[in-house]
């Protein structure tokens, strides 16, 4: 927990770093506070995004819709809004997935070694050697586009790093003096495992699977945009992307609502770039070899 | 070297029925009915009488690895089924689809690496000038940008208001040319095609088509070139031979193009290489964005429409082009740095 609170503390010395945390968690608030400043448009699913009629001309931003609307009039800032609160939903849960399925194949891959090591690791070999977007996709394909099934997807594609990383600082602790002298005083495996192994081993993984937040981001709203990820009409960053394109193909669209094309791009873009900036000194302060 | 060839060579099949394993036991999980269009072969057998009768032929409920060795050899002949979705069998489709593709990588690949490499080493040269930190920025400004945000912005630019590129591969005139049959269509390749008919005009037009795409993709995959090449270059400028070099009194220009750019090849080839294969997965949604008919949209098209023939064909090509291309990372790698002895 030191250890963790000595890096945030790094973060925030560096000017740059400082911008994109500020970034950061003006997002995270944003998602929390969903239900306060875009009050939820359908009781039973508030992510169905606030559509206001069904005319194919957008609508300029107004007190009532702060962003103006898109095609067939769903409203940008709701989408928006309800949009970085499904981010962090999906991301969380892809992150806690595969850190589990990581940590525990990972774990079991290093602490055994031998025939399980050998096929958990050539098992993540073969997941690495294929594109992960391609790979999403394919999962998609066979069980079907939804919001679930995106988690689902990107977890499957995931784990595999997170695996790899945990196996490799097993084996370096592993063969540390502490974990023998255990074994020789009779400790039970799982028990060196849950005292010893995981909470030294966990701390990096951690570190290193924060580093690519920001791909996880991608990859779910690249999904949603190809019309993979939620059914029409959700709130999702992706899909929001997807509308302003038919807009554009539709040759209806004019510089004068350039903004259902500008406000959802920036939007995405300045949450990309803040997680970019922080996992970029996370970097630096995990390997200075690298600056 | 000879050992290390021998060693990847005998690897890529492996990695090869690896991929094709694991993607078959997840198809697996489907019911039979829904497995069963994945075996036929055209329109005609995907009525659930004739689907039955695959799932008898091929003995749909029965033992998996029996099935799954007899569902490889059928793949390792160019057999992948049937697809729905372009209704043409998936070998007709990929080849259809897979030139458009690498036609377009390529036009971004190449202005990546002259354009990187130029930018790079001149960012290196001035070194903490403006030049150098309008390029450093710039480069890790659009590293940030998502590919579809990228594309989705050029798009509007460029056809939603100047209305200079359209997308799609070619325009409506060539569509007609090549469906009444004028323009013959040797290689796939709109532009070798395009040359071998002496037809300039569908030349200019399909360049005009390329443009935008390739653009989008080198705006978004040029960032990482331009930094490796510029840090490795600062790094070998630093090294003791170019100051011996300096010492013996050469011209800072002769150093650089004798020494310096070959050394920095390495990181070049190995990043490069990488950026190329991230590319061929980016393409996708480049793809998308212009509806460029490339096999990105069609895996993608098909992956919507529970084609499960047809997106297994577009992940085993799509995988196998980045197995190859792995492979010959690597082996440009053990070619360029001779140090290099794989154990």
């Amino acid at each position: 927990m030191n250890k963790i609170k000595e890096i945030i503390k790094k973060l925030w010395q560096n000017k740059k770093t400082r911008f994109g945390l500020i970034v950061f968690s003006f997002y995270l608030i944003i998602a929390i506070i969903a239900p306060i400043i875009a009050p939820p448009y359908r009781e039973n699913d508030p992510y169905i995004v606030k559509q206001t009629g069904f005319s194919a001309i957008p609508q300029k931003p107004s007190l009532k819709s702060p962003f103006g609307t898109t095609q067939n009039q769903y409203d940008i800032f709701y989408a928006l809004v309800w949009g970085t609160r499904m981010i962090f939903k999906i991301t969380a849960k892809v992150i806690i997935i595969s850190l589990l399925i990581g940590i525990i194949l990972g774990g079991v891959s290093g602490y055994f070694g031998g025939i399980i090591d050998e096929i958990i690791m050539r098992f993540t070999d073969i997941i690495l050697s294929i594109p992960s977007l391609i790979l999403a996709i394919f999962v998609i394909a066979i069980l079907g586009p939804g919001i679930e099934k995106v988690v689902i997807a990107i977890s499957f594609v995931w784990w595999p790093g997170y695996a790899r990383i945990f196996r490799g600082e097993i084996l370096k602790i592993k063969s540390m003096d502490f974990i023998k002298y255990s074994q020789m005083i009779g400790a039970k495996t799982l028990w060196i495992f849950k005292k010893h192994i995981i909470p030294n081993a966990i701390y990096n993984v951690i570190i290193l699977a924060s580093l690519d937040i920001s791909n996880i981001v991608i990859i779910a709203s690249s999904l949603s945009f190809l019309g993979l990820g939620s059914p029409p009409g959700y709130s999702d960053w992706g899909q929001i992307i997807s509308v302003s394109r038919n807009w554009i193909i539709s040759g209806l669209s004019s510089i004068e609502y350039s903004h259902t094309v500008v406000i959802p791009s920036l939007f995405i873009f300045f949450f990309v770039f803040s997680l970019n900036i922080i996992s970029e000194t996370l970097r630096d302060i995990f390997d200075p070899k690298l600056n | 070297m000879k050992r290390f060839l021998i060693r990847k060579i005998i690897f890529l099949p492996l990695t090869f029925i690896g991929i094709t394993a694991i993607l078959f036991f997840i198809i697996n999980t489907l019911p039979p009915q829904t497995l069963a269009s994945a075996y036929s072969n055209s329109e005609k057998e995907l009525t659930s009488e004739e689907l039955n009768t695959i799932i008898e032929k091929y003995d749909l409920k029965g033992n998996i690895i029996k099935r799954y060795l007899k569902w490889l050899s059928k793949i390792i002949k160019g057999d992948f089924g049937y697809s729905q979705t372009s209704k043409m069998s998936v070998s007709d489709s990929i080849k259809k689809y897979l030139p458009a593709t690498i036609e377009l990588a390529l036009f971004s690949i190449i202005p990546i690496f002259l354009i990187g490499n130029y930018l790079g080493l001149k960012a290196a040269r001035k070194k903490d000038t403006l030049f150098d930190k309008i390029t450093s920025f710039t480069s890790s400004f659009l590293y940030s940008i998502p590919s579809f945000i990228i594309g989705i912005i050029l798009l509007f630019l460029f056809y939603g208001i100047l209305g200079i590129f359209t997308p799609a591969r070619y325009s409506i005139e060539t569509e007609i040319l090549i469906s009444s049959g004028f323009f013959k269509q040797y290689t796939g390749f709109m532009i070798i095609d395009s040359i071998l008919n002496l037809n300039f005009r569908v030349l200019l037009d399909s360049i005009k088509h390329l443009i935008l795409p390739s653009f989008s993709i080198f705006l978004g995959t040029s960032a990482i070139f331009i930094k490796i090449t510029r840090n490795s270059t600062i790094e070998e400028m630093g090294k003791d031979y170019v100051r011996t070099l300096r010492a013996k009194g050469l011209d800072e220009d002769y150093i650089f193009k004798k020494h310096i750019r070959r050394n920095i090849l390495i990181p070049q080839i190995t990043v490069g290489g990488l950026q190329m294969i991230r590319l061929l997965s980016g393409v996708v949604i480049t793809e998308a964005i212009f509806d460029w008919p490339g096999i990105g949209s069609f895996g993608v098209k098909a992956a919507r429409q529970l084609d499960i023939s047809g997106v297994m064909g577009f992940v085993i090509v799509v995988s196998a082009l980045f197995i190859i291309g792995n492979l010959i990372i690597d082996l440009l790698y053990a070619y360029f740095d001779p140090r290099i002895k794989y154990e």
